[in-house]
């Protein structure tokens, strides 16, 4: 096992050194400056300047320098600078990373308090209308735009609000920790993990659905059926959890991407969290900090994709990674 | 000397009757009443793109401002817009926007994906090893990520989103064409292909491509879903289509939140069309899986 989880994590490597190159590469076919953007003030600009602003950030090196530094900075965990606000990447990230990893796990709780019970539910009484019923709400999560869903809670919170307060009521726009005010952490976060979880959830839902309809024609819960145990217990202990493996990989892999691929639903509930960022610093040519973001988006899909497999392992004990 | 007994008949004498196309259909629409609906929404949407000119009486991008935010009712069905434009005649031109956007990146993207996976997993060994690398780090960038980046250097506008939405679904779809490709390559009649000395590409292009094409087309239709939900995300962020060319997801961006309070139509009706098209395409895309996987078949 341990063997295993080293020749994966060393497996990361190369994943990560493709994603340096590539990001690397986009980032300098944007055509425009960060320089030009920052010092843009409606007139002419003075060439002297232009040249001292790429000269402090380091765009004006060589290719293959700019690169190697980048690698150096990977390796050493120190991104630099952002080049747009001049601020530590380090803090800037961390300021959004909080509020980022706070909605992907309500996104995700969400998700799965609602997949599993239903897509349970719809194998086990398939072909009836409660199965129509989870189909149909699943189907319609994967269509729904998160955004839109997003758009259409605050169409609903206000609408509600006023009817029943008299005075329209928004969501706070600032971020506070959870641990110092919870209430207003919650009563911000909550929406746009509800509009995140739902689509998650039905993409989770069809896929715990179509596992449990495998599993329940499997020999050993027929044999478990003519031994007489319990329906429930043999959906519970022998059906569901040799079903969740697939489950727990779409929930691994939309987990990795909400960390970072939040972008419009940020955008619709005013949050900023990496999505947010991801969007100004493309738009700002501020390479060191797309490059940071996207080697950090790139590293925890990685990360994940391990700790799914180490779940394959712990949920069914047929799998074994000692070869 | 014996005598030769008659020729026997042949085998196509005694096979069944192929059933027509018409038939198959109407088999399809039988067993599958749920991708049925799928694809009567499919229909429609097409026959919108394809005839609005003649199921609308407004210009969708002249402004009216003598008509802003009118509400639904018997003159503007779904209302108007901030500027006065009517919506029903944006949701119809948009269905155009939606189309072209979704079956041409769809269509690009799988198909390239499929010849990539198929000649992965054809050529195998270090080919093989390299390339899903290559896949794995496309993989990894988030969807809307990648298309924002390409978006950033080629520009905003129909085809350069077109560009932006392909290129993430290339490695989706190699993927899993890959998968099944390489089950097709260890059958025996690529053997006996390469044993009659067939060149690679013929062997890719004419035994391998045609015995991929289930998992190659229930991608595509999936892939045509999806793709109407990125256009809609980037335009709604500004980097998609640009104004005045009706699209959904630009709808939603402009009085879609400011008035949300005020003109509900506004920020509903675009919404309902993006999620119908993908219902339907999402509908019509799992029949197909259905109808072409002969394991659910049975």
């Amino acid at each position: 096992m341990y063997y295993y989880i080293l020749k994966r994590v060393l497996l990361m490597i190369p994943t990560l050194f493709g994603a340096a190159v590539l990001v690397f590469c986009l980032m300098r076919l944007i055509p425009g400056d960060v320089c030009v953007l920052r010092l843009a003030t409606g007139g002419g600009m003075d060439p002297q300047v232009l040249r001292n602003c790429r000269a402090e950030i380091g765009t004006d090196q060589p290719m293959l320098v700019q690169f190697l530094q980048f690698l150096k900075g990977l390796v050493i965990f120190d991104f630099g600078k952002s080049m747009w606000t001049g601020r530590p990447i380090i803090d800037e990230i961390g300021l959004r990373f909080q509020l980022s990893l706070q909605v992907a796990i309500m996104a995700t709780l969400t998700a799965v308090l609602l997949a599993i019970p239903l897509g349970t539910i719809s194998a086990v009484k398939q072909n009836t209308w409660i199965d129509y019923l989870v189909r149909a709400f699943s189907i319609a999560g994967v269509a729904v735009p998160s955004f839109w869903l997003g758009i259409l809670i605050i169409l609903g919170i206000l609408i509600t609000s006023k009817a029943w307060f008299g005075v329209a009521w928004m969501p706070p726009i600032t971020y506070v920790p959870i641990w110092i005010d919870p209430l207003h952490n919650l009563s911000m976060l909550i929406w746009p993990a509800l509009a995140t979880g739902y689509r998650y959830s039905a993409v989770a839902t069809r896929m715990t659905r179509s596992a449990m309809l495998e599993v329940l024609r499997e020999d050993y819960v027929r044999t478990a059926r003519a031994k007489g145990v319990f329906r429930k217990l043999i959906v519970r202990r022998h059906a569901l959890r040799n079903a969740l493996l697939p489950v727990i990989t779409i929930i691994g892999i939309e987990f990795a991407f909400l960390m970072g691929g939040l972008v419009v639903t940020e955008q619709v509930f005013n949050l900023n969290g990496l999505g947010k960022l991801f969007v100004e610093s493309i738009s700002n040519h501020d390479y060191n900090m797309t490059q940071a973001l996207v080697m950090l988006v790139v590293a925890i899909f990685a990360f994940t994709n391990l700790v799914v497999d180490i779940c394959y392992a712990w949920l069914d004990p047929r799998i074994r990674y000692n070869r | 000397m014996a005598i030769l007994s008659p020729p026997a008949a042949s085998t196509a004498e005694y096979a069944p009757p192929r059933p027509s196309r018409w038939a198959t259909a109407w088999q399809f629409v039988v067993q599958n009443p749920l991708g049925a609906a799928g694809a009567l929404v499919v229909f429609v949407m097409m026959f919108m793109a394809v005839f609005a000119d003649f199921v609308t009486v407004y210009d969708p991008t002249r402004n009216n401002f003598g008509a802003m935010l009118e509400p639904p009712g018997a003159e503007y069905w779904l209302g108007t817009d901030q500027f006065g434009r009517d919506l029903y005649t944006r949701i119809v031109y948009g269905a155009r926007t939606a189309l072209l956007v979704g079956f041409v990146s769809a269509f690009v993207g799988a198909t390239l994906g499929l010849v990539l996976g198929v000649a992965s997993a054809y050529f195998g060994g270090r080919f093989d090893l390299v390339f899903q690398r290559i896949m794995d780090v496309l993989m990894a960038f988030p969807l809307v990520i990648l298309a924002l980046a390409v978006v950033s250097i080629f520009g905003t506008g129909t085809h350069n989103v077109i560009l932006a939405i392909t290129i993430p679904f290339i490695p989706r779809c190699a993927r899993v064409v890959r998968s099944s490709a390489l089950a097709v390559r260890e059958t025996p009649f690529i053997d006996a292909a390469r044993a009659c000395g067939f060149s690679h590409t013929r062997i890719v292009l004419r035994h391998m491509v045609p015995n991929v094409m289930a998992p190659y087309i229930i991608m595509m239709t999936a892939a045509v879903g999806q793709a109407i939900l990125i256009e809609a995300s980037l335009s709604f962020l500004g980097l998609g289509v640009q104004e005045p060319v009706p699209a959904w997801g630009l709808m939603l961006r402009g009085g879609a939140q400011e008035y949300a309070e005020s003109a509900p139509w506004v920020a509903i009706f675009p919404g309902i069309a993006i999620s119908l098209a993908v219902f339907g395409f999402n509908l019509f895309g799992d029949a197909l899986r259905d109808w072409l996987d002969p394991k659910l078949k049975a």
